[in-house]
Order: C-alpha cells, then structure tokens, then sequence
C-alpha cells in the first residue's frame, strides 16, 4: 500500500460571497491545481465534499459539473456527503482511492453556498439530518450544544468563562488568516455579554453561516517527489459513527465517533495525542473544542476546559489549537471545513503558514458531523 | 397518541424503537413512556428557531425509570424555568411544531406528542 501525500492545497476567502456552489468548486479546484503544478488531465479521481447543495440551491450533480469546468474529464468523480464532516470524509476516501492504488492522482474539493438563506432556513437545513422525533421537537444543531454545554459546565464545575475563552483563542487566531470570515478580535466580556442563542450558549459559541471552499490534491509519496520536495503524508485517517438520536448515548458530555475515529487515526500513524503539535479541531461550537480535546487524548474527562484557562491551546502554546481561527473564527461552509481544516495542517507542516505558522511536524485535524454523529480524524506528517 | 418506546430481548429499552437494539436484539415489546415522569438531565432554551418552530424553544433531555431501566428522550418543555434534576410529567400537544413550514416533508412523519411540565 503506498503512503498518500498531499502535494497541493488552496482555499478560496470564507464569507458572504456572490459565487454559486460550482463556481466556489472551481475556484478552489483550480487553486489547487495551480499550487501543486499538476494539470487537470493529470487528475484521475475528482471528490466533492459537499452536504447540500440541492437543497441550499437547486444545483445537484456538482461533482461532474466541476470535472468539466476543470477540464479533467474523464475523471472519475464521486459526491461525499457525511453532513458537516462531509470534508473529513472526502480526505478519507481521497486516501483509499490513492492508497488502494485506484488512483495515482485525486483531487478533493469541498465548498458549500449557504448565505443566500436566512439563518433560520440554513438552521432547518441543517436539522433535517435529526430522527423524526428530534425533528418535531424543533431541535437544531446549536440547542444540541446548549444542551451538552449545561451539563458539561454543571458535571465537571467548569466556569461558563472558559467557552468564551475558546471563541477569544479563535478570534485572535482568525486575524492572522487572510481566508477567515472574521479577522476581528473579541474579549471575553463581549462574548459572555453577546445575545443568548441556547442557553447557556452565547453568540460568540457559535460559528457563522458560510460561503467557501477548499482543496487539496493527494498522490503516492514516490509521485510527490516528482512534484516537490515540500509535502505533507497522510499517516492516519480515522471514520466513525455514533448514535443517529443524540439522547440515546449514554454519556451525552462523551463524543464516540471523536473518541474512536481518534483511536484508529493514532494506530495508523503510530502516533499518540503527545507526538501531536498543532490541531485543527471542529469547534462549530465552543464546547466541542473541548469535547474533542477529551476525546482524542488531549486532556483527560472534564478537563479540556483547565487547558484554555492555561493557555496550553493558543498559537504560543504547547499545543496550538485551531491556528486558522477554526470554524468559529474562518467560518463553516459545511462541505469545505473538513478540506479547509486539511489545508491549515498542510500549511503548517510544509511552513507555508505564513502569520499562524507555528512549529509543527505532526498535525491532526477533525472534522464532526451532526452533533458527533459522524467523524473522521487525520493525522499528517511533514515529509522526511 | 402514545410515547412508544421499544424493548429489547436484553432489557434495553430505546425511544424511539430501532430494528435492532443497542447490543444487536430484537425488539420483544413496547413502553408507553407517556405513562412515566421523567427526571430533567439537561435544558436549554433555544432562542434561534428554524421555521414553523416556537420562538423561545424550551427544550430538555429527560430520563425515565422504568422498573430499573433507564431511557431518555429529548422533548420540549412547557417552560423554560426549569434546573437539572427537575421531575417533570408529558402533556399532550397536537402539532410540536407547523408540518408545513420546514423542509421535512409533512407526509414523512408525525408531528404531534408531548411536551413535559414541572411536577409542582
């Protein structure tokens, strides 16, 4: 089986933007071409992370309409839709078709147009992954957060200060990313001041709706070097899935897919939380930095929120968390973040990080779909 | 109009009901669930609604006990004045939220059940 390298990235500004979903993909896809040096016909598997872009537009069949705007047919083209972690799954299936030897040359794209819809119908949208009897009951994915914050904050006697701390962290983050949504600076005072949106959760938990998208370009490692000799190695790539109906787990302050997509990542790489140096983790919601900070090993049960109280997750720390602003900061175009997590871990492993750079020779990203109930975790090397 | 919940060969109980149970069982019966208090385990209000929804959104994951068994169930509350470990009891309602508003299709599922309220 061949070790799968990333030898191109590109992301396109996150934000309101005027383009359509197949004018987002082929921004970004021919981005990404460029970056690399690699030409469209070279491209032998085409993914497109992508939840909903018949629902939010009326444009289905999006993958083939890129693989003709990129000139790239007749690639082999395949949508991936695993709701919000519709990108981390396009970075695992990007991998088997590479390591299975399918492909020697597979582009993934993942974008999302939402902003033209209020919030209201991107939120229904959004919900309409949930069982009926969630959906009746008018749930959304930012009432699943509040209700996981308030227990979280009550079990393990955490300070409702510590979730603004993380929007802080990413705000602060996102002013050194020319791509994020906001490139503004908060206080702690503003965020726990901001309008309640599920109590006991703020504004400022939660992540904006999003235009954008991003890719990156994936080979074997003997290609790669015909390439560059920067590049990145996908050393793990873990999947997983929890309940479909949030109540039903038995710890609801416990992500399992985060815990066991963790897990896998880390055995195929052969890495631990330790060897990690710099994470790009799903915070759509504060509490989920810290879910999933606990649920890959990075601090133990109910404690995530004692490393941002000591700032072991901010740029400077001994573990940067979400150098791109993260999904609060950047925004979240649901198909793109997964890619746009990927790209911010390449740009950091191949020095390319420009103002967010830190000193990074083991990434992880992971990328939550639902409210945890699907998840894919990737562990990338800088190349030896 | 009842709050069915499935049991399984090993005890388990799930609402809603599944094909197979958590551990891989089949269901052997039902619980009405609407029969039961329930114990409030986590609330938020939910100020942010998608169309057709209630606009403050109370809701709650609760817990049943039922004869030793635990399940739990999301559901809106009558209020939002409520605190973990709160008992609260299930009142019917007819519509939870308007069929027609959201992108669900109306004819894909039900839209009535309960509400649960603070047990004075």
């Amino acid at each position: 089986m061949p070790d799968v390298a990333v030898i191109g990235a590109s992301m396109t500004q996150f934000g309101r933007r005027e383009a359509w979903i197949r004018e987002l993909l082929a921004e970004a896809g021919t981005a990404c071409l460029d970056d690399a040096g690699v030409s469209p016909e070279a491209v032998e598997h085409l993914y497109v992370s992508n939840m909903a872009s018949g629902e939010f537009e009326g444009q289905t069949g999006v993958p083939n309409a890129l693989a003709h705007d990129l000139a790239a047919v007749p690639a082999y083209t395949q949508r991936v839709d695993q709701t919000s972690a519709s990108g981390g799954a396009g970075i695992y299936a990007a991998w088997q078709s590479v390591a299975s030897g399918a492909s020697g040359m597979t582009l993934l794209v993942g974008g999302e147009k939402m902003t033209h819809r209020t919030t209201g119908e991107a939120t229904d949208v959004i919900a309409s992954l949930t069982h009926p009897v969630e959906y009746k009951q008018g749930v959304t994915l930012p009432s699943f957060a509040g209700l996981t914050a308030r227990l979280y904050l009550d079990r393990f006697d955490a300070p409702r200060e510590s979730l603004a701390k993380v929007a802080v962290k990413n705000h602060e983050n996102g002013v050194r990313n020319p791509h994020a949504q906001f490139r503004k600076e908060i206080d702690v005072e503003t965020a726990m001041e901001a309008p309640m949106v599920a109590d006991p959760l703020r504004l400022y938990d939660f992540c904006p709706i999003t235009d954008g998208s991003a890719a990156l370009l994936f080979c074997p490692e003997r290609v790669a070097r015909e390439y560059t000799d920067e590049y990145a190695v996908v050393s793990g790539v873990g999947g997983s899935t929890d309940t479909h109906v949030v109540h039903e787990r038995v710890d609801p302050t416990t992500m399992g897919g985060v815990v066991d997509s963790g897990r896998e990542a880390y055995e195929m790489a052969d890495v631990g939380p330790d060897d990690v140096d710099v994470a790009e983790l799903h915070d759509m919601f504060t509490i989920l930095e810290f879910l999933q900070m606990e649920g890959l090993g990075f601090a133990p049960e109910g404690e995530a929120w004692r490393e941002i109280e000591r700032g072991t997750t901010e740029i400077d720390g001994e573990l940067p968390v979400n150098t791109s602003g993260g999904l609060k900061s950047k925004g979240h175009p649901l198909g793109a973040s997964g890619v746009a997590q990927g790209y911010e871990i390449y740009k950091q492993l191949v020095g390319d990080a420009g103002d967010r750079q830190v000193d990074a020779d083991v990434g992880l990203a992971c990328n939550v779909g639902g409210f945890g109930n699907c998840v894919t975790t990737t562990v990338m090397e800088a190349a030896k | 109009m009842t709050m069915e919940a499935h049991r399984y060969e090993d005890g388990s109980i799930t609402y809603p009901g599944h094909p197979r149970g958590p551990n891989g069982d089949e269901p052997v019966g039902t619980v009405d669930l609407s029969d039961y208090t329930a114990e409030v385990v986590t609330w938020t209000t939910s100020q942010a609604t998608p169309p057709g929804v209630r606009e403050p959104n109370h809701l709650a994951i609760v817990e049943f006990d039922v004869s030793g068994q635990a399940v739990r169930a999301l559901c809106q509350l009558t209020t939002g004045e409520v605190s973990i470990g709160d008992e609260v009891r299930p009142v019917y309602c007819e519509e939870l939220r308007d069929p027609e508003a959201g992108i669900r299709e109306a004819a894909s599922q039900s839209w009535d059940g309960y509400r649960f309220e603070p047990v004075e």
